[in-house]
């Protein structure tokens, strides 16, 4: 510990002053000054790269930031760059060995970069007001730790709102020993969403105006179309329920297309990022949502995706046609072009407000097709936590559960539900047949055509889900005003491959219960402790939290004691996805795998749904535990979790 | 003379000891502060007020005998539980006649106690204006304010005059979406009072009936210009008041105007 405070003290000021004269004098050559590169976000083709130097047993990079300007999609921006890029450049670090990452703080304003999905001594983290105090403006910081995992992470301002600006980038970990799949070359495609507001404004605009970014809302034209389709009193049905809520079914994304141009490493569709292969070769994928609210699917439409490693860690191959990566996850993928055509890297926003796209090509210059831009899809009554299992479906339009072809509003309704600490008083006269009667249990949309399992005890061989017999007890007001509902019967949704996407034979998407580790962990204790936490909100004052309390109404941390194995519960009481993310230790996400649970770093919670990992507490320290949308985050989604 | 300066005293008194009771609790946001990992270091997340000043209705509104200006304003500072509001409401004669009234200027503290309602208290001012006599009173309100089921926006206050008289008036609104942008917007308003007040021509039960229907289009979600009608029928005993005085009991407005905030 004494190692990190000498490291990250004031006592070398000169020392460091005089190193990043040097190391701002070479970047200054490298970007702009130089006339090498003009300020742009990076180059069209292939991946920007931190140079690397050596210093023993130690990689040492040096970082500044600051605001560039430069443009975005073609118009003017000013975002905050790292060494003068958007994203910041992919850093390679080492398996094995350490690193030292020196920053340069040329902002007006306090910073910080935190190494998403790094362990590494707390004071390394990087969180302002949890770790350590942030680095002041015009003042330098050195990170310092060792490297003991390989694969694809990312790092980010954990400050403000920054991370809405630009200051990201990939981080690449080369592994110690050979990684158990083949490839020939690798990109980084960091996907994000850029805003020419200030993201001030747009957080304010969340905060004043319920709504403001959604241009997606149902309309008097959707209401005459469903009773065309569904009749009168089925769409009467569906609308008084959502009325009862008053929640929107087709409030997928809080901030949407209407404001962001969605990027892929820095560059708009028109700005075309570019990766060449030759025909015949694998092509590694490290895909990075390092967006600040946008879910993303991912796809290369013509060809198959092996998914090889979620959130840094391998998992046992995977082909899929779709994906769908929450904010702060990474997904590698392998893809083999064997044609010498252009591919599209195609990434839809989750709401279909808009897109991010790039071209895998065997020259500069080529581009593919881009998908046709498909219908939003709107939430069901799986997204409300209901139980399911009772109910009889017999008069229900199936048509209806059709995620993929957009609409899809189930119209059943639950005495079971409770929103807003009023009892919407439903009748359960519709829902699925033919399924046993079991607890909790989510329902599966894609079962309707037979075109998946079921996360039901039928899957033979299958480990048991270890929350199937759960009761979730809510408190006498439950979460109380800054909980606008909260899902009675949350169930097993790993399964589902979430709002608006189908998977099918002909059109594989990928589930948390496909991901499946190659080897356990190393820790085979069964948890000692179960800790629930609740995922909640109410949108109308844009207020989120866990348990009903924002960070600013919490009193102490959570505490996990060191060395203990926990089972950690989230329940997610809000109709939105929340990208959950905890810092400092791994989260073994418990699906359908037993023992060989897949290893996450930020697990998305869909509406409705209940999810459970196993936690080893060997971090000692103060770490940071939150939604990783980034307005919910600021809006008091957020805990510190202490291990002691 | 008295009268008048009497109640500007009364009217100010309350307003004052108002707001220095509530700032304090709307500037601190949500209560607490939260918990510092190091004593010094600025919190990882934290709370900050806001504030939104909105003019539902800023508009012309063209009637058989008369035209007007009505204005219809609510503005809030603080942070998600508490809040300090002004609301208002008011209407300025401008051809066929002469006069107007501040319906309501309330100050009030609002304070969140479920997901969609909120309480206020607080004090308010109303004002009648033009040929005769301007009566104006000040009162204490209580106010229940919120999105009910079915997203209908609900506003309801009791109000109690430094005279004692009491009434209640009622709002409710609800938005259309014919597109993303272009929203019809039907409202519904009614008061009830609790005792006569010939001064301001209210009389005891329900005092009048009040119908809008807006179409407004929203170029940003900020500035919205709209067209409409309204109907104002009273009823009951007030209608007997404004019959007596030679006044229709009903008012039909062709409207034009704009729905904005900041």
């Amino acid at each position: 510990m004494d190692q990190y405070e000498t490291l990250t003290g004031k006592g070398h000021s000169r020392r460091r002053f005089l190193r990043n004269v040097t190391s701002m004098s070479v970047l200054a050559a490298l970007y702009g000054y130089g006339g090498v590169s003009p300020a742009l976000a990076w180059p069209q083709v292939g991946n920007h790269e931190a140079e690397r130097l050596e210093d023993g047993d130690t990689d040492v990079f040096n970082l500044v930031i600051d605001r560039t300007p430069m443009k975005i999609d073609g118009k003017p921006a000013n975002p905050i760059t790292v060494n003068g890029t958007v994203p910041g450049p992919a850093i390679r670090m080492r398996e094995g060995r350490n690193v030292r990452i020196r920053i340069q703080n040329n902002l007006d304003e306090w910073t910080s970069i935190h190494w998403h999905g790094i362990l590494l001594p707390f004071q390394m983290d990087g969180v302002p007001g949890v770790t350590f105090e942030g680095i002041p403006p015009k003042d330098t910081f050195e990170y310092y730790y060792p490297l003991k995992q390989a694969g694809t992470y990312w790092y980010h301002s954990h400050s403000g709102l920054q991370e809405q600006l630009g200051h990201y980038g990939p981080l690449i970990v080369e592994p110690a020993e050979p990684e158990p799949f083949n490839y020939d070359r690798d990109y980084a495609i960091v996907l994000s969403d850029w805003t020419f507001e200030d993201p001030h404004d747009v957080f304010r605009n969340l905060k004043v105006a319920e709504g403001y970014y959604n241009y997606q809302k149902r309309t008097v034209e959707d209401l005459l179309e469903d009773i065309q389709k569904k009749g009168w009193s089925q769409t009467m049905r569906e609308r008084a329920m959502w009325g009862e809520m008053r929640m929107s079914s087709r409030d997928l994304l809080d901030v949407t297309g209407s404001t962001y141009t969605y990027l892929i490493n820095g560059r708009s569709p028109n700005d075309n990022w570019t990766g060449l292969f030759k025909p015949g070769e694998k092509i590694r994928l490290r895909v990075i949502n390092a967006s600040a609210m946008s879910f993303f699917d991912v796809s290369v439409p013509g060809l198959k995706m092996t998914v090889v490693q979620v959130d840094g860690q391998n998992v046992e191959p995977v082909p899929v046609d779709e994906f769908r990566v929450g904010v702060a996850e990474t997904y590698d993928v392998i893809v083999e072009p064997t044609d010498q055509q252009a591919y599209t890297v195609f990434a839809e926003a989750m709401d279909r407000s808009g897109f991010a796209a790039g071209t895998l090509a065997t020259e500069v210059g080529l581009t593919a097709e881009i998908p046709e831009p498909r219908p939003i899809a709107s939430r069901g009554m799986e997204a409300m936590g209901m139980d399911m299992s009772d109910m009889d479906m017999s008069d229900m339009d199936m048509g209806g559960m059709d995620m993929g072809n957009g609409d899809t509003e189930m119209g059943g309704q639950s005495g079971g539900m409770d929103m807003g600490g009023q009892s919407a008083g439903m009748q359960g006269d519709q829902g699925m047949t033919g399924q046993s009667s079991h607890a909790g249990m989510a329902m599966d949309h894609g079962d309707a055509k037979g075109g998946m399992d079921m996360a039901m005890d039928k899957s033979g061989g299958k480990a048991p889900w270890p929350l199937a017999d759960r009761e979730i007890s809510h408190g006498p007001n439950d979460h109380g005003p800054g909980a606008a509902m909260v899902a009675r019967s949350p169930g097993n949704r790993l399964s589902d491959p979430g709002i608006g996407l189908e998977s099918t034979p002909e059109h594989k998407v990928l589930v948390y219960d496909d991901l499946k580790a190659l080897a356990p962990w190393p820790d085979p204790r069964e948890p000692e402790r179960e800790i629930e936490l609740h995922l909640t909100g109410n949108m109308e004052r844009y207020m989120w939290s866990f348990d009903g309390e924002k960070f600013s109404e919490v009193d102490g941390p959570i505490q996990f004691h060191h060395g203990e194995r926990l089972r950690l519960i989230l329940v997610n009481d809000t109709m939105m996805d929340h990208p959950i993310h905890l810092h400092g230790m791994w989260m073994e996400l418990e699906n359908q795998h037993g023992d060989l649970r897949p290893r996450k770093h930020t697990i998305s919670v869909k509406p409705g749904e209940m999810v459970s990992a196993r936690i080893t507490a060997d971090a000692p320290g103060h770490w940071a535990f939150h939604c990783h949308l980034l307005y919910h985050m600021k809006a008091g989604m957020f805990r510190v979790v202490s291990v002691a | 003379m008295n009268t008048n300066r009497h109640l500007s005293k009364t009217v100010g008194g309350l307003l004052s000891a108002t707001l220095l009771a509530v700032m304090p609790l709307a500037a601190t946001a949500d209560g607490q502060a939260p918990f510092a990992v190091e004593k010094g270091w600025a919190p990882p997340v934290g709370d900050e007020p806001h504030g939104f000043f909105l003019f539902d209705r800023l508009e012309y509104a063209a009637g058989d005998d008369e035209d007007s200006v009505n204005v219809e304003f609510k503005g809030w500072y603080g942070g998600d539980y508490n809040r300090v509001w002004v609301e208002g409401e008011a209407e300025d004669v401008v051809s066929g006649g002469s006069g107007g009234a501040i319906e309501n200027l309330d100050l009030l503290y609002g304070r969140l106690i479920s997901p969609y309602w909120s309480v206020q208290a607080g004090v308010g001012y109303q004002l009648e204006y033009g040929p005769g006599p301007d009566p104006d009173r000040g009162y204490a309100v209580l106010g229940l304010q919120g999105l009910a089921h079915y997203w209908f926006e609900v506003d309801t206050n009791l109000r109690l005059s430094e005279d004692g008289d009491a009434w209640a008036d009622f709002e409710a609104e609800y938005d259309f979406l014919l597109t993303q942008k272009l929203v019809l917007q039907p409202r519904f308003g009614t008061m009830v009072a609790f005792d006569e007040v010939e001064e301001f021509g209210v009389g005891e039960g329900i005092n009048n009936v009040k119908l809008g229907l807006r179409l407004r289009y929203e170029i940003k979600r900020e500035f919205a210009p709209y067209i409409g009608v309204s109907w104002n029928k009273k009823l009951g005993d007030t209608a007997d008041m404004a019959e007596d005085e030679g006044e229709d009991t009903g008012d039909f407005r062709v409207l034009a105007g704009v729905r904005m905030w900041f």
